[in-house]
């Protein structure tokens, strides 16, 4: 066994087994944790196939932002988790009989001799001076490009939407209001009295 | 030599567990979210795979597109998520009936 196949398939065992814990495991806050630790073996496990800037992002973007997104969000809702579980084992034979159901038609598919080492055997690696990351942004910044700023929009949609979704204004709290603060003039707020000059009382 | 069909092996168990998942945890909203991250991971994995196999850099570049509208998902979901939750004081996916005539 060479390097390469011990690591394929140390990160391929800890990736299944953190996923089904995933889906399995009582507490929320873990569910996020064991989900960060399955993105960070699939990461690993594209390093093998030399996509060094897809590993890297997955790390970034996902552990780094949204998986942080995600404890958040957790840990901001007050969630009943017996409550939650309740019906859990009722599912249980219907969703294992369709999970095995797919996943023996996809395997079945994928040992047929189309995907096997003689038909489409491992390409060589690229050599240590090749940068997947220039490779890639080539193609995006030319065939991709129009994709590009459209995944960029997408991106803009997101932060608005999100934003004008959360952001709310309760009656009870007091805001400035600045409009009206620029535009008040001083016959508005100050009133001039004389007043009459008095004698003294005390004599 | 590790075939393709490891790596696609990989991401149908991957996909099936995250099927399982949404089964399991039907009322859990926030699960349901992971399990649909965990099932755009399964697919990014056979796009990496192929695209490695067939030494052919589009994959990677729809791989790219796919995290990008996955995190526009899980924070527009998220936000949904807590405007949810401030309304109705839950997240159980059986208390969202109030569309029901």
């Amino acid at each position: 066994m060479s390097f390469l196949q011990i690591t394929f398939y140390v990160f391929s065992t800890i990736l299944v087994a953190s996923s089904l814990m995933v889906i399995t495991v009582r507490n929320p806050v873990r569910a996020a944790l064991f989900l960060v630790l399955a993105f960070f073996s699939a990461a690993c496990i594209w390093l093998t196939l030399e996509a060094e800037f897809l590993a890297i992002t997955l790390v970034l973007v996902y552990v780094g932002a949204v998986m942080v997104l995600f404890l958040f969000v957790i840990m901001m809702l007050d969630i009943d988790i017996a409550k939650m579980r309740a019906g859990f084992t009722n599912y249980l034979p219907l969703g294992l009989l369709i999970a095995i159901l797919m996943a023996g038609e996809l395997v079945l598919v994928m040992f047929s001799k189309d995907f096997g080492s003689t038909s489409l055997p491992r390409p060589a690696g690229q050599g240590a001076d090749y940068s997947n990351t220039k490779a890639l942004g080539e193609l995006v910044y030319t065939e991709y490009v129009f994709v590009f700023e459209l995944a960029a929009v997408i991106l803009l949609v997101a932060i608005i939407a999100a934003i004008s979704l959360t952001l709310r204004r309760r009656p009870t709290t007091r805001y400035q209001a600045p409009e009206r603060q620029v535009k008040v003039r001083k016959a508005d707020r100050v009133r001039l009295v004389t007043l009459p000059s008095r004698p003294e009382d005390d004599s | 030599m590790i075939p393709l069909s490891h790596y696609l092996i990989v991401g149908a168990l991957l996909f099936a567990i995250s099927v399982v998942g949404i089964f399991l945890n039907r009322k859990n909203l926030v699960i349901i979210l992971m399990a649909i991250e965990l099932l755009l991971l399964a697919a990014n994995m056979n796009f990496v795979a192929f695209s490695h196999y067939l030494q052919d850099l589009s994959g990677q570049v729809f791989v790219f597109f796919i995290l990008t509208v996955a995190a526009a998902e899980a924070a527009i979901g998220l936000a949904i998520l807590i405007v949810l939750f401030r309304t109705r004081r839950s997240i159980n996916v059986q208390d969202l009936d109030r569309l029901k005539g």
